[in-house]
C-alpha cells in the first residue's frame, strides 16, 4: 500500500473543524447576513467573521442554468482580459467570474463579489473567445479562470476546462480560495492543469477573520484532493502588515504549503497593495484596511525566507 | 588624415573565400548575402563589452551631446551649403583614435545647411538657434538657384493650399527633404565605386537608342547626376585616405566603405528619414571571414561595430522648432533592419545581428540608430531571447513582421525599413514620402459640410452640413465617403507636385546611384486619427451622439449618451469599421494616377505628430475633447483599450496590410511586472507576444517596458536620465528631449499592467 499523501491534510482539516471554528456555512452566513462566530486568539478588533461593513452578503452558489441557443452552461462573467505574470504561466486568456463567498479584508476586486452583477455568458461563447487568442496563449500560457470565486460556478468552470482541453489542448488554471471546494467535481480537477491556491492564513481563527467568514478546512480539503489528483499548485499568500505578517502566522502558512510539498511548484508571496482603494470608493463602500501600509522589502524577504526554509520555491 | 589601420589586405583578392555566385557578374548584394551568410543559431554568450577606447570616445561624444542639448544645436556652418565634398574631414577629438572615420562637417555634431530643399527652412533653423544666415548664400538660393520649396508652391492649387493650411493634410515634404530613400550603401563595400560607375554607364548606354521622351530625358539627366555623385564619393574617400574605387578587403574596410557611402548621402541630403538599410548581416560576412582567418578577435569585431554606431548616433540635420514639434526629439531615422529569414528558409540572423543590439549595452540606450528587428516566429530562439531581453532592459528597439515583408515583396528577404515602418527591397525600390492626412478632421468636415470646426472657414466645397439633432450612422458615413473623395483627390495632387519638384530641384543623386536603374516607386500616402474615426462611427452607431452647435450652426462639440465598443479591445463591431476606413481610403487614393507611375500605398502612422494633430482638431464624436492628442499610429485611443495589450494588438493586427503596405504602427507600453514575475518569464512572455502578433498578421510593434513613475521622475529630473529612451511611433527618442506636452502625452498613454 502506498501511503496516502493527503492523509495529514485530511486529519488537519478534521482537527480545525473540531476546534469549533466557523460552524455556519457560507450559505448560512448569506442567509442570515452574519457569519457570527468566535475568533479565539485572533486578537485585534472584533469583526468576528462578519462581512466587513458595507459589503454585500456573501454569495450563495447558483444552480446550473443552460443557454437556450447553444446548450452550454451559463456563467456570470465580470470581465475578460489577457494577462501575464499574475495568473499562472505564460500569456493567459483570463476570465474573471463574478460572485464570491468570502469577503476578504484586502480584496482588491470588490467589484467582482456580487455574482448577479456579472454578464450572463454561455460557456461556448467563452471557449470560442479564448480560441481567438491561441496564437498568444498556446505555447506557454493558457486559460485562467479567476474571480470572484470560480468554484461558486464550478459546473461552468468544468465545462470551460473540458472544452478548451478538448478543442485547443490549452493549459488550464483555476485561481481559487478553496471556498466552495466541495462543488469542484473530480472531472473538473482532472481537467485542471494548475491551481493557484490562495492560503490566506494558517490557523482557523485568523483565516476566518481575514476572509470574512471562510474556513481553513476548505483549503485543507481541497489541498488533499489536489494531492490525490496530482494537480500542480502555486500557493499564494498575501502578506498584509499587521494582519498576516506575524512570523508565527507566516510559518503556519508555510507549514501548510509544505504539506502539499510534492505538487507545489512555487509559492507566490503577494505583498499587499492598495490598488483596490478606488474600487471601494467607486462602490461607495468603506475600505476595510484603511491605514494599513504596504509591506517593506525586508518584510517580504523575511516571508520568502520562511517558505524557502521549508524547501519551497518562493517568489514575490 | 588617414585611416589608422594596418592594410594587410592590400594586393589580396577582396573576394577571397567568397562563393562563385552570380553576384560576381552583376550588382546583386542580396545574392552575395545568400551565398555567404553564416547563420547564427546560438545565444548571446559570445558577446563582449566595450573596450576602454570605445568607452573614452563615447564619453567624449556624450559630453558634447549634453552641451548640445542645452544649446539646441552645438554648432553650424552657415557659409557652406553641404555637398558630398564641401567640408574638410573632421575628427571627434585628436586625443582618441577612431576606427571608423568621417563626420558630416569638419567638426563633431556641427550641422550643415542644405538649401536645395528650401531656403526658408535653412533661414528658420539658423535664426531659431541664434545664427545669422550668410547673405551671400541667401542671395544664391533666393535669387539664382530655385529650391524644391519654391517649385512646389509654383504648382500648388488653391485646394491644396487650403487643405494644407487647415491641417487636414499635414507634414507634407514641400519645404524639406523627403527622405525615406535607402541607398544600397553595401554596394560600395562589396563592389567598389569603379565597378558601380561602370554599371551605371551601362544603364545609361541602354537609353542611347531610346526616343527622347520627357521621361527618357529625365532618366538620362538623373543617371549622369548619379555618375557625378559617385565620382564625388571617390573624392570623399580620397580626402580621408580611403581608396573607395576598389572593393573593401576586410571587415574593418567593409564597415568603413559602407559608412563613407552613407556619409556621402547625409552630406548631400537632409531627408526627413535617412535610413541605413540592412547592413549588419552583410557586414557579418566580412567580420566572420576575418574571425575565421584569425586576423580579428570578437573584441575587435564588437569594437568596430561600436565605433560605427557612435558615428550613426552623431548624425545631425539643421531643422526648425516647428519641424521639431511635428517630429520631436531631433530624430534622423538612421533605421537599421536586423534579423529576418531568408527566402530559402534559413535565418539571416548572424553574430553581427547580436553585435548591433549589444551596442545598446556597450554605449547605453539611445534612440538612434533606429534598431529594427525583422521578426518571425521562425527566428532562432537564442536571438529572440536576446531581443526580448534588450527590449526589457532598454525599450530601444522596434519589431516589424518579416513574414509580411516576404509575403508582399519580391526580394522580400532583402527588405529594409525606411523611417519607421516603410519597407523596401534595398536598392530595388524607392518611395515618394507623402506624410499623411488627418482623417479625424475630415470626419468633422463631413459633419460640418466642409467648414473647419476651429476657424469656421469653408475648406471643402461640398454639400450642406448635417443638421440632425442626433447623428445617424448612414448619413455620417455617406458624408464621410464624400469628404474622403475630395481629400484623396487633393492629396494625390499635392504629392504629385511635391515629388515632381523634389526630383527636379533636390534630387538624391548618391542615394539613387546606389539603386538599380528604374527602380520601383511607391507613392506612400498615410492616414492619422484612425482610432478616433472608428470610435466616432462606433459611438454614432451604438449610442446617441448629439452635436452641439454654435450660433452659426457649426458643430463644435458632441454629447454622448451611453457606452460604445471602442477600437483596441478585439471587438469586431468596431474593429471592422477601422478595417473599412483603411480599405475605403486606400481605394480612393488608388483611383488618382501617381507621378512616375508610382504604386499607391499608405501607412497608418503618426510619428510624434499625434500631439500636434490633436491640437489642430476640434472635438470628435467619440468623446475626445478639442485639442486632445490623437493616439499614435494605429493605436487605440489612450485608456480605451481596457482588455490588455494583446486584445489591443489584435485589433491593430486586424487592419489589412494589403491596403496599408507602407506600414501599420502600434506602440505599446507595459510595466515590467506586467510581463511576468521573473526575468526569464518576462523574456518568454514577450517572445510569445511578438510571435502571436506576427502570426496574427500584425506588422509593427514598438515595445516599451517601463514604469510610469520613472517617466514622471524623468520629467522633473531630466539630468538623471540623459539616455532614457522610449519608443514613440516608429522611432525612439530621448525622453528628456521631448517637449513637456509630448512627455505628458507619453505618460497619459495606456500602460498595460499586464499583456
Amino acid at each position: 500500500m502506498t501511503p496516502d499523501p493527503a492523509a495529514p491534510l485530511r486529519a488537519l482539516s478534521r482537527l480545525v473543524d473540531a476546534q469549533g471554528q466557523a460552524v455556519a456555512s457560507p450559505t448560512d452566513a448569506a442567509a442570515t447576513g452574519s457569519g457570527d462566530a468566535g475568533l479565539p486568539g485572533a486578537g485585534g478588533p472584533s469583526i468576528a467573521g462578519a462581512a466587513p461593513p458595507g459589503a454585500l452578503p456573501p454569495e450563495a452558489p447558483y444552480e446550473d442554468e443552460f443557454d437556450v441557443a447553444d446548450g452550454s452552461r451559463i456563467g456570470f462573467v465580470h470581465s475578460t482580459e489577457t494577462t501575464s505574470g499574475v495568473n499562472g504561466p505564460g500569456l493567459r486568456y483570463t476570465v474573471f467570474l463574478s460572485g464570491c463567498g468570502l469577503r476578504c479584508l484586502y480584496c482588491h476586486n470588490p467589484d467582482t463579489q456580487g455574482m448577479r452583477l456579472g454578464e450572463r455568458t454561455s460557456a461556448r461563447r467563452v471557449i470560442a473567445e479564448a480560441g481567438r487568442y491561441l496564437a498568444f496563449t498556446r505555447r506557454h500560457g493558457g486559460l485562467t479562470v479567476t474571480g470572484g470565486e470560480p468554484l461558486l460556478q464550478a459546473g461552468f468552470v468544468e465545462e470551460l476546462f473540458v472544452g478548451v482541453h478538448a478543442e485547443y489542448g490549452l493549459h488550464t488554471t483555476l485561481d481559487t480560495s478553496a471556498n466552495n471546494q466541495h462543488r469542484a467535481s473530480d472531472r473538473l480537477l482532472a481537467h485542471t492543469d494548475l491551481v493557484l491556491l490562495d492560503i490566506k492564513a494558517g490557523n482557523p481563527a485568523l483565516y476566518e477573520r481575514v476572509s470574512g467568514g471562510g474556513r481553513l478546512s476548505d483549503v485543507l480539503d481541497l489541498g488533499a484532493r489536489l494531492l490525490e489528483h496530482e494537480v500542480a499548485v502555486w500557493v499564494r499568500f498575501v502578506l498584509v502588515p499587521g494582519l498576516t505578517d506575524a512570523p508565527d502566522h507566516v510559518a503556519q502558512v508555510a507549514d501548510l504549503a509544505a504539506e502539499l510539498g510534492p505538487i507545489v511548484q512555487r509559492v507566490e508571496v503577494l505583498p499587499y497593495h492598495r490598488l483596490g482603494v478606488q474600487k471601494y470608493a467607486a462602490l461607495g463602500r468603506p475600505y476595510p484596511l484603511e491605514g494599513t501600509p504596504t509591506p517593506t522589502n525586508d518584510q517580504v524577504e523575511q516571508a520568502l525566507a520562511t517558505f524557502r526554509d521549508r524547501g519551497l520555491v518562493a517568489l514575490a | 588624415m588617414s585611416l589608422t589601420i594596418d592594410r594587410p589586405t592590400t594586393g589580396t583578392d577582396p573576394w577571397r573565400g567568397f562563393d562563385e555566385g552570380a553576384w560576381r557578374a552583376s550588382i546583386d548584394v542580396a545574392g552575395f548575402i545568400r551565398g555567404n551568410v553564416t547563420p547564427y543559431e546560438g545565444d548571446a554568450a559570445f558577446l563582449v563589452g566595450p573596450t576602454q577606447r570605445t568607452e573614452a570616445l563615447w564619453r567624449f561624444v556624450a559630453d558634447l551631446m549634453a552641451v548640445e542639448r542645452e544649446r539646441g544645436i552645438l554648432d553650424v556652418d552657415v557659409h557652406t551649403p553641404s555637398t558630398i565634398t564641401a567640408h574638410a574631414p573632421g575628427r571627434i577629438t585628436p586625443d582618441i583614435p577612431e576606427l571608423i572615420v568621417g563626420l558630416q562637417t569638419d567638426a563633431p555634431l556641427k550641422r550643415a545647411i542644405m538649401p536645395n530643399g528650401g531656403w526658408r527652412m535653412v533661414e528658420g533653423g539658423l535664426k531659431a538657434y541664434g545664427y545669422e544666415p550668410d547673405p551671400a548664400v541667401a542671395e544664391i538660393f533666393t535669387k539664382y538657384r530655385k529650391t524644391h520649396n519654391q517649385g512646389v508652391f509654383d504648382a500648388y492649387t488653391p485646394a491644396i493650399r487650403a487643405a494644407r493650411s487647415s491641417h487636414v493634410i499635414t507634414g507634407l515634404p514641400d519645404a524639406y527633404g523627403r527622405g525615406r530613400i535607402i541607398g544600397d550603401y553595401r554596394r560600395v563595400a562589396l563592389y567598389g565605386v569603379d565597378r558601380l560607375i561602370a554599371a551605371k554607364r551601362a544603364e545609361l548606354a541602354r537609353l542611347d537608342d531610346r526616343l527622347s521622351t520627357e521621361s527618357i530625358i529625365r532618366d538620362r539627366e538623373e543617371l549622369n547626376e548619379q555618375l557625378r555623385a559617385l565620382g564625388e564619393l571617390i573624392e570623399l574617400g580620397d580626402m580621408h585616405g580611403l581608396d573607395l574605387r576598389r572593393p573593401a578587403a576586410s571587415g574593418h574596410e567593409a564597415i568603413q566603405w559602407l559608412y563613407m557611402a552613407y556619409l556621402g548621402a547625409i552630406k548631400e541630403q537632409n531627408g526627413a528619414a535617412m535610413s541605413l538599410g540592412r547592413v549588419s548581416t552583410f557586414l557579418d560576412v566580412y567580420l566572420q571571414r576575418d574571425l575565421d582567418a584569425g586576423v580579428l578577435t570578437e573584441a575587435q569585431a564588437q569594437e568596430l561595430v561600436d565605433d560605427f554606431v557612435i558615428k550613426l548616433r552623431m548624425v545631425r540635420f539643421l531643422r526648425t522648432p516647428e519641424y521639431d514639434a511635428l517630429f520631436s526629439g531631433d530624430p534622423t531615422w538612421v533605421t537599421e533592419s536586423i534579423g529576418g529569414m531568408s527566402a530559402d528558409g534559413r535565418t539571416l540572423v548572424t553574430r553581427s545581428s547580436f553585435r548591433f543590439l549589444q551596442t545598446l549595452y556597450n554605449l547605453g540606450p539611445a534612440p538612434e540608430p533606429n534598431l529594427t528587428v525583422l521578426w518571425s516566429p521562425a527566428l532562432p530562439t537564442g536571438f529572440k531571447e536576446f531581443c526580448a531581453q534588450v527590449s526589457i532592459d532598454t525599450s530601444a528597439i522596434q519589431y516589424e513582421s518579416d513574414d509580411l515583408l516576404r509575403e508582399f515583396n519580391s526580394g522580400g528577404d532583402d527588405c529594409a525599413i525606411a523611417c519607421c515602418v516603410s519597407s523596401m527591397p534595398v536598392g530595388k525600390r524607392m518611395q515618394f514620402f507623402g506624410a499623411r492626412v488627418n482623417l479625424a478632421k475630415t470626419l468633422l468636415y463631413a459633419i460640418n459640410g466642409g467648414r473647419d470646426e476651429i476657424t469656421g472657414a469653408k475648406v471643402i466645397d461640398f454639400g450642406e452640413p448635417i443638421t440632425a439633432e442626433v447623428l445617424d450612422f448612414d448619413e455620417v458615413w455617406a458624408r464621410f465617403d464624400e469628404a474622403t473623395t475630395w481629400l484623396a483627390d487633393t492629396y494625390v495632387n499635392a504629392l504629385n507636385v511635391i515629388h515632381y519638384m523634389h526630383d527636379k530641384y533636390a534630387y538624391e543623386r548618391l542615394e539613387m546611384a546606389l539603386h538599380d536603374y528604374d527602380p520601383e516607386r511607391t507613392l506612400a500616402c498615410g492616414i492619422a486619427g484612425l482610432s478616433i474615426v472608428a470610435d466616432s462611427l462606433s459611438a454614432i452607431r451604438h449610442t446617441t451622439v448629439r452635436p452641439i452647435r454654435d450660433e452659426t450652426g457649426l458643430v463644435i462639440d458632441y454629447e454622448l449618451d451611453g457606452e460604445y465598443p471602442a477600437f483596441g479591445n478585439n471587438d469586431p463591431r468596431v474593429d471592422d469599421l477601422a478595417v473599412d476606413i483603411v480599405r475605403m481610403f486606400m481605394n480612393k487614393v488608388r483611383s488618382y494616377p501617381a507621378y512616375r507611375d508610382a504604386i499607391h500605398t499608405q501607412s497608418v502612422l503618426t510619428i510624434t505628430s499625434n500631439v500636434v494633430y490633436g491640437k489642430n482638431t476640434g472635438a470628435t464624436p467619440d468623446g475626445r475633447k478639442a485639442g486632445e492628442p490623437f493616439a499614435p499610429g494605429a493605436n487605440p485611443m489612450h485608456g480605451r483599450d481596457r482588455k490588455g495589450l494583446i486584445p489591443a494588438a489584435m485589433s491593430v493586427a486586424r487592419l489589412p496590410y494589403e491596403d496599408a503596405q507602407d506600414g501599420i504602427s502600434l506602440t505599446t507600453s507595459v510595466i515590467p511586472s506586467g510581463l511576468g514575475r521573473t526575468r526569464e518569464e518576462r523574456v518568454e512572455n514577450l517572445i510569445d507576444v511578438l510571435d502571436g502578433y506576427v502570426s496574427s498578421r500584425g506588422f509593427h510593434m514598438n515595445v516599451n517596458v517601463l514604469n510610469r513613475e520613472m517617466l514622471l521622475d524623468a520629467m522633473e529630473h531630466p539630468l538623471k536620465y540623459p539616455q532614457l529612451t522610449i519608443r514613440v511611433s516608429g522611432y525612439a527618442v530621448n525622453f528628456v528631449r521631448l517637449t513637456r506636452e509630448q512627455q505628458q502625452d507619453v505618460i497619459d498613454r495606456t500602460f498595460h499592467m499586464g499583456v
